[in-house]
């Protein structure tokens, strides 16, 4: 089985304005910033999450905490781990506890990883909100789970794959429609 | 019945014989030996390309019955032992009940009177049930047949009883022969003490174990001037004793068995298939007893064939009883271990399982005009790997089974009867 | 990234990069023991046989709590051996099991070698939690992951291993792990428990007997329980080992000022350790407890989280 890269879904460029309109429109549907904290889930959320923390820091001068979480513990089907387990650090080093959080992650689907992502953040405490925030929303929802705030919907198939490629990770930065062939 | 053994490779260290002679028997003695012999009426073995040795002895090995026939009957037994080469085993007395009157050593020689491929030369304990205590009926059991002395299993108990024993025997003729170990030493020890040991987590023996009784053994017999014979022996510091005994001129004797000249405690794991007492010793050990085979200092091999029925030793390896099987292993390692590798000459090997052994017996043994016909033909060269699950035995506790082998025994040949055959 | 193990019964055969990615697994989980819920449902219907052959109260509650931690059930095998069922519980323990099929097996048995009878047997991963005198796995990797998060790093480290040795499964497994890293192992103890034959087990190790000589310069002592009681074996009277082994502040002093003091419990105050040293600010052994937890929920989830290894992988999330 191999992948082909069918097209390009976001540009540099498209991400960057993208997110900068994303970070708007948290500020805007937050009523003011108090309590709101970003909790990025690994592993792009995490990048995704501290850039957007730092254009709201730029144009709103408030400094927005940012929270890493790792999923891997709140999974409910274990047979999607593989032969090589790995389990990284959740370092969310505020409490959640009446915070207004907004989860960011780079591509929504099925709705299970954020699901996870819930259980992990109430495992900390008793947030006040929790809204989601995604760069792509893919459809395909198995889970009755929905983002406040979306870069881009795209509509795909089963085959496809949605590839986020960000600069912190992947050194290079697009966002890729790509096909399974086997 | 004549029985002509043709183009064999008479190989017999009792008259120095390395010759490419025939052996013609009738019934169950040796009626001529020869170049090119013939006889019309005469049954042929053809023994091209095979050594013709006197039949090989068993100095020690254990045959369960009386009372253990789950591991191993003198039927089984000795049915391994046939498959090995061996005419004659010498059975210890550990048994249940303990061989320990003639009573028992009778229904020992009747039953492998009844069951037995081979020979079964029984040998008596030393004390009442060998419990260190009092001396066994000795005097009786040598008239019901037994052929040597020992506790085996164990050590005897102290050096008094010791002396004790070695002054009755050697009153009597007989042999005694000592499972050298101390026990306060030993107590716990499951394997030798050494690296392996600690690295493993095992409890040690150290090789002092052995070596001071073997001390201990060596003063009585400088003490009585009586025979003793060394069973089993593991380590270099109890050959320096052997030896030094010898050059005294004491009728001091011993045996190492094919186990203790293959293998190390480095070949030790968590496989029950490996625990045996004396344990595998060093390597140095091992060096040291291949140096006394080749230069005379040991006389005899023997196997201490010990069958332990497989659930027992189906355990971790602190809880399992001690003891490996050998009959069908012991020629080929000889063969592979002694003689390929150019460390002992071939006669000198036969003579460890023939001519040695006889004379810690005090009999003779050799292949001549008169002689009784056992005899033991084996190949230098035929390829073979030996199977635990194929073993005539009723135990399967052997650490070489799979073990590929360039030599093996081919005919066993008891009192002129061809008792087995490969 | 390491590939599952089927099994974790020693140190001695891991290598360095297996023991740093299980320190480093170890973090999310000490994280976790600061969450006020500490339950997840990682291992929700996996099953964890707990047969401790041996009795310790510390380790099986450790255990059982990493895996009910994770979610996951146990089961309570508890066979007390006696001289005379030595072998048969063992055996019959491996078909108890077999018809049982728990996800893994966390053993402890006063055998060497036990655990890896069982693993040879059964398709199951077997988790040595410490067997007679040969390993303690996991108490080697909750010792490391305390030096390293005090420390820094383990490499060039002075540890110097206190007491019986020769008896002391704990002292194996460290001694197996630390010298893959380089530190400089110093063992002290009674002679007879502090045999020549050590050295082989590792490069860098060093045996010294006086006390004294062992705790200079030392960044970690590790003191060991003294077991007073042996079976084949003479013991040493209490006040002898004291007088020239127990671990006082006065002799702590001639280590390193900021040294650790490691201890694998249960402790005897008073005879292998002052009390005064115990609970002093150089004392970790608190903190080894907490890590214990940590290493074990890290171990289980990378024996157990994950498909049976015929599931095929679906890549969709």
């Amino acid at each position: 089985m191999h992948v082909v890269e069918k097209r390009q879904l976001l540009s540099a460029e498209e991400i960057s304005r993208t997110l900068s309109r994303l970070a708007h429109e948290i500020v805007e549907k937050s009523g003011g910033a108090q309590d709101l904290a970003l909790i990025g889930v690994r592993r792009r959320g995490v990048p995704l999450s501290q850039r957007l923390a730092k254009s709201i820091s730029g144009f709103a001068q408030v400094e927005i905490p940012v929270g890493t979480l790792d999923i891997t513990l709140y999974r409910d089907d274990l047979s999607t781990v593989g032969p090589q387990p790995v389990v990284q650090s959740t370092d969310i080093d505020f409490s959640v506890d009446d915070r207004d959080l907004v989860i960011v992650d780079d591509v929504l689907y099925t709705g299970r990883t954020i699901r996870a992502a819930m259980n992990g953040l109430f495992d900390l405490g008793r947030p006040k909100r929790v809204r989601l925030l995604v760069l792509i929303d893919r459809g395909h929802r198995e889970l009755p789970i929905e983002a406040t705030f979306i870069g881009k919907t795209v509509q795909t198939s089963d085959t496809e794959i949605v590839e986020v490629r960000l600069q912190e990770v992947d050194r290079e930065e697009r966002v890729m429609l790509v096909d399974r062939v086997p | 019945m004549l029985l002509l053994i043709k183009n064999g490779r008479v190989v017999d260290p009792a008259t120095k014989t390395d010759a490419p002679w025939d052996v013609l028997i009738e019934g169950d003695r040796i009626l001529r030996v020869g170049a090119n012999l013939n006889a019309n009426a005469a049954e042929i073995f053809d023994a091209s390309g095979l050594v013709v040795a006197p039949g090989f002895i068993d100095l020690h090995c254990h045959l369960r019955e009386p009372g253990q026939e789950l591991s191993e009957t003198i039927a089984t037994g000795t049915r391994a032992a046939s498959r090995g080469g061996f005419t004659a085993v010498c059975c210890m007395p550990n048994t249940q009940p303990v061989n320990d009157n003639a009573s028992v050593t009778r229904s020992i020689v009747e039953r492998a009177a009844g069951s037995a491929s081979v020979r079964v030369w029984p040998i008596g304990a030393a004390s009442m049930g060998s419990k260190g205590e009092a001396l066994a009926e000795i005097a009786a059991m040598k008239n019901a047949g037994i052929v040597a002395v020992s506790d085996d299993g164990k050590p005897i108990a102290t050096a008094r009883l010791m002396r004790q024993v070695m002054e009755y025997c050697d009153s009597l003729g007989l042999p005694v022969i000592d499972h050298c170990e101390d026990p306060s030493l030993f107590a716990g020890g499951v394997m030798r003490e050494g690296p392996s040991s600690l690295r493993m987590g095992l409890q040690g023996i150290p090789a002092q174990s052995e070596s001071i009784c073997v001390g201990r053994d060596v003063e009585m017999a400088l003490l009585t001037g009586a025979r003793l014979h060394v069973a089993h022996m593991s380590a270099k510091r109890s050959l320096e004793y052997v030896r030094w005994a010898k050059a005294r001129g004491l009728r001091v004797t011993c045996e190492v068995t094919p186990h203790h000249f293959t293998l190390t405690d480095e070949d030790v794991r968590y496989d029950t298939r490996y625990k045996m007492n004396p344990p595998l010793a060093s390597r140095e050990d091992r060096d040291a007893l291949i140096e006394g085979l080749t230069d005379g200092s040991v006389d005899a091999i023997a196997t201490d064939h010990a069958p332990h029925h497989p659930a027992s030793k189906d355990v971790e390896f602190d809880g399992a009883p001690f003891g490996i099987t050998g009959f069908e292993t012991a020629l080929a390692l000889g063969l592979s271990e002694l003689v390929h590798t150019g460390k002992v000459p071939l006669l000198r090997l036969v003579e460890l399982f023939t001519t040695g052994p006889a004379r810690v017996l005090g009999i003779d043994r050799r292949i001549a005009a008169g002689e009784i016909a056992d005899l033991t033909l084996f190949s230098t060269t035929y390829e073979w790997t030996f199977r635990a699950s194929e073993s005539a035995s009723k135990s399967r506790n052997t650490p070489f089974g799979g073990r590929a082998f360039r030599g093996a025994p081919v005919a066993t040949i008891v009192g002129g009867r061809i008792a087995w055959r490969r | 990234m390491l590939q599952r193990l089927p099994h974790l019964l020693g140190i001695e055969s891991l290598s360095r990069e297996q023991i740093d990615f299980f320190l480093d697994q170890a973090k999310p989980f000490q994280e976790f023991q600061r969450h006020p819920l500490k339950k997840l449902a990682t291992l929700r219907g996996k099953t964890v046989a707990i047969a401790f052959f041996e009795s310790s109260t510390r380790t099986r509650i450790s255990f059982t709590t990493a895996a009910a931690r994770l979610g996951a059930d146990t089961m309570a095998l508890q066979a007390e051996s006696s001289s005379l069922k030595k072998g048969e519980s063992l055996i019959d323990t491996v078909h108890t099991l077999e018809a049982m099929k728990p996800d893994a097996i966390v053993m402890r048995h006063a055998s060497s070698g036990a655990p890896h009878f069982v693993a040879e047997r059964l398709e199951i991963p077997v988790l040595n939690a410490g067997d007679g005198t040969h390993e303690h796995p996991t108490q080697a990797l909750l010792d490391a992951l305390t030096m390293r998060d005090r420390k820094g790093k383990l490499e060039g480290l002075n540890v110097t291993i206190l007491g019986d040795i020769l008896h002391s499964r704990v002292a194996r497994s460290n001694i197996h792990l630390l010298s893959k890293f380089g530190v400089e192992i110093t063992l002290c103890g009674p002679s007879m428990w502090v045999p020549r034959e050590l050295e082989c087990l590792a490069p860098n190790l060093r045996r010294v007997l006086r006390i004294e000589e062992a705790l200079e310069g030392a960044d970690v002592v590790m003191a060991l329980r003294v077991q007073t009681e042996r079976i084949h074996e003479p013991g040493l009277a209490p006040d002898e080992y004291i007088a020239g082994y127990q671990l006082t502040p006065e002799r702590l002093r001639r280590a390193k000022s900021d040294a650790l003091v490691l201890h694998p419990g249960p402790m005897i105050r008073g005879l292998e350790i002052d009390s005064a040293v115990a609970d002093g600010p150089q004392s970790c052994v608190l903190e080894q407890v907490t890590n214990g937890l940590a290493i074990r929920m890290a171990l289980l989830y990378h024996l157990v989280a994950g498909p049976p290894a015929d599931a095929p992988h679906p890549a969709k999330d």
